[in-house]
């Protein structure tokens, strides 16, 4: 029977929160992002395609470093954060979350994206002259029909937030207990001599939660696409 | 007037100016591909916006431009059933119907009747990809009905439709038009459609209204045969069914004569519209013998209009019918035709569209 320390318990179901609050903080402003890149026409729609891409084209620790400079107690973000509210990001957890919400962004906000751009607007046309207002068009025809997207770009999204692991360390750290996720613990362990025990259980982990997912997202986007499939 | 529609928008390379106005029941709206008949659907339905013009429809004022007024497509109440069905494909046949009526806060009271009416009641818990593109098409029909519209426009439905369900969903829409739900703008390219279910006809040509009247005398009007095509224009006569002879053939009393014709399956008294084309009518100054026709009926010359390349539209009345005849500028030059004449029209084929009763 393999032990799971406790270090590597705390280093599990910190990552799990983490994620957690990650992928559903930054889902609604994916919907929105994705539906605005994929419908709207405005100034600007290019430089907000750009910086949604950024995080996935940039060496996260660039995007580590700049988070700690922008969230930092004296960067101008986290500044007005610590004053005003008195919320630190830096070397909390919190702020773990903030950079794994960040670097699963544009995977979430791409698969919506495409989904949106698959939806046909005549149908959305047809459900405005049965009464439905712009607002109801959305929750009751296109939010249904881009439900698959949005849960494919959730699973990727957490699945990226679970494995997140340059811009964490660069803006919190690798604080045990508080923002030592579960790469940052595999790091350490194979660190430490006789630590490759405890990392090996935390790569099983790592895995079976990645395996999970996958199935599910999957098993979701076959329900949702059974009920849905466009005629 | 039940609809009036004055719209004026400049697109790129196209102007569309438009003053319709029509009575209640089945007003049709005919023209070539590109004149703008979907253009002015869509305006009056709310989903484009004319550059100036008003829309109203009943009592309601639901545009006017110089008024700054403009009700939002979702509050017009306007029916609109498309080419393609566009039924939403994650709901089912009833969620589809109730759609509309949900928000037009009716809940689900007329559903049976509508399901009923169109024939829908067996496939209310179907989903929208497993139906025919005919039953689609009425649920589309339904879905419109039940937000109990002050206007439904039906912009070419049937096109999308092979021969067999054009066949089966025009009763349907007969039955909508007899029921006098509402008043219906019918968009359609085919003339034996429109015949059979429109009082009014409205002819765009190129952005502009090119003839709006009763439907028999829009149609025998040779001023309208640009717009809609000389095979399109010709006479609609209205009869009845005096007597079915035993080789199937039917003899049909009009105001002016008795023609025959095949009727499928007619029975004395039956009433029918007879249409017969411009080009399939040859003129006679003297009372033709030894023909094989059958179907001669006497007239009086009203109008002779020159057409393009040579050819030449004359316009009888025949006891109050129009009837259209499309010739050559030589046979006109030969026979000396000119208003005021008496003819003979011998027609070679007669186009039956029985108008349909619900």
């Amino acid at each position: 029977m393999i032990e799971i320390s406790p270090e590597a318990w705390q280093a599990i179901a910190l990552s799990a929160k983490v994620s957690c609050v990650a992928t559903v903080l930054s889902l609604p402003l994916a919907i929105l992002t994705g539906f605005a890149l994929a419908r709207w026409r405005f100034i600007g729609r290019e430089v907000l395609n750009g910086i949604v891409h950024l995080p996935l084209i940039l060496p996260p620790v660039v995007t580590g470093y700049v988070l700690l400079l922008a969230f930092g107690r004296q960067g101008p973000i986290g500044g007005f954060l610590y004053q005003t509210f008195g919320v630190t990001l830096a070397f909390n957890w919190t702020g773990a979350a903030l950079a794994a919400a960040i670097m699963a962004f544009p995977l979430m906000a791409r698969a919506i994206r495409l989904a949106v751009e698959a939806v046909d607007p005549k149908l959305e046309e047809a459900a405005m002259t049965l009464g439905a207002s712009p607002l109801w068009v959305f929750g009751t025809v296109t939010l249904p029909l881009i439900l698959p997207g949005i849960l494919a770009g959730a699973v990727l999204g957490f699945a990226k937030a679970i494995g997140e692991f340059g811009a964490t360390i660069t803006f919190v750290s690798n604080i045990p207990g508080q923002t030592q996720t579960l790469p940052s613990a595999i790091y350490t362990f194979l660190q430490i001599p006789g630590g490759e025990n405890d990392a090996l259980v935390l790569v099983l982990i790592a895995v079976a939660i990645a395996m999970t997912a996958l199935l599910i997202s999957e098993w979701l986007a076959r329900y949702v696409a059974k009920r849905i499939s466009s005629a | 007037m039940s609809i009036e529609a004055r719209l004026t928008h400049q697109f790129d390379g196209f102007a569309l100016d438009v003053d319709l106005r029509a009575p209640d029941g089945v007003t049709a709206i005919m023209g070539p591909s590109g004149a703008g008949k979907t253009t002015v659907a869509k305006m009056i339905a709310g989903v484009m916006t004319p550059q100036s013009g008003r829309v109203q429809v009943g009592s309601e004022v639901l545009f006017d431009s110089a008024a700054g007024l403009q009700i939002r497509p979702h509050s017009r109440k306007i029916g609109y059933v498309f080419q393609e069905p566009r039924l939403l494909p994650h709901l089912s046949v009833r969620q589809n119907l109730l759609y509309g009526a949900w928000f037009a806060k009716r809940g689900s009271g007329g559903l049976a009747q509508i399901a009923d009416m169109l024939g829908l009641a067996r496939l209310l818990d179907r989903m929208p990809r497993g139906l025919s593109g005919g039953e689609a098409q009425r649920v589309a029909l339904g879905r419109a009905l039940l937000t109990e519209p002050r206007l439904l426009i039906l912009d070419e439905p049937l096109a999308a439709l092979d021969a067999a369900r054009k066949d089966e969903i025009l009763p349907y829409l007969a039955r909508i038009r007899d029921q006098a739900l509402c008043p219906i703008l019918y968009i359609s390219h085919s003339v034996s459609e429109v015949a059979q279910l429109a009082d009014t006809l409205a002819v765009l040509d190129q952005g502009k209204l090119a003839a709006l009247g009763p439907i028999a005398e829009v149609l025998a009007d040779p001023m309208a045969a640009h717009g809609l095509g000389a095979r399109s224009t010709g006479a609609l006569l209205n009869g009845t069914v005096t007597s079915v002879a035993t080789d199937g053939l039917a003899a049909v009393t009009v105001p002016a004569g008795t023609l025959h014709v095949a009727l499928g399956d007619a029975s004395v008294g039956d009433k029918v519209i007879l249409r017969v084309e411009s080009s399939d009518v040859l003129l006679s100054v003297t009372k033709p013998e030894g023909l094989s026709a059958l179907n001669i009926l006497p007239g009086r010359i009203c109008r002779v209009t020159k057409g393009p390349s040579g050819s030449v539209t004359v316009q009888l009345e025949a006891a109050g019918d129009h009837v259209l005849a499309k010739l050559t500028q030589r046979s006109t030059d030969a026979l000396n035709l000119a208003p005021g004449q008496q003819v003979y029209a011998i027609f070679k084929s007669v186009a039956v569209d029985s108008r349909i009763m619900g």
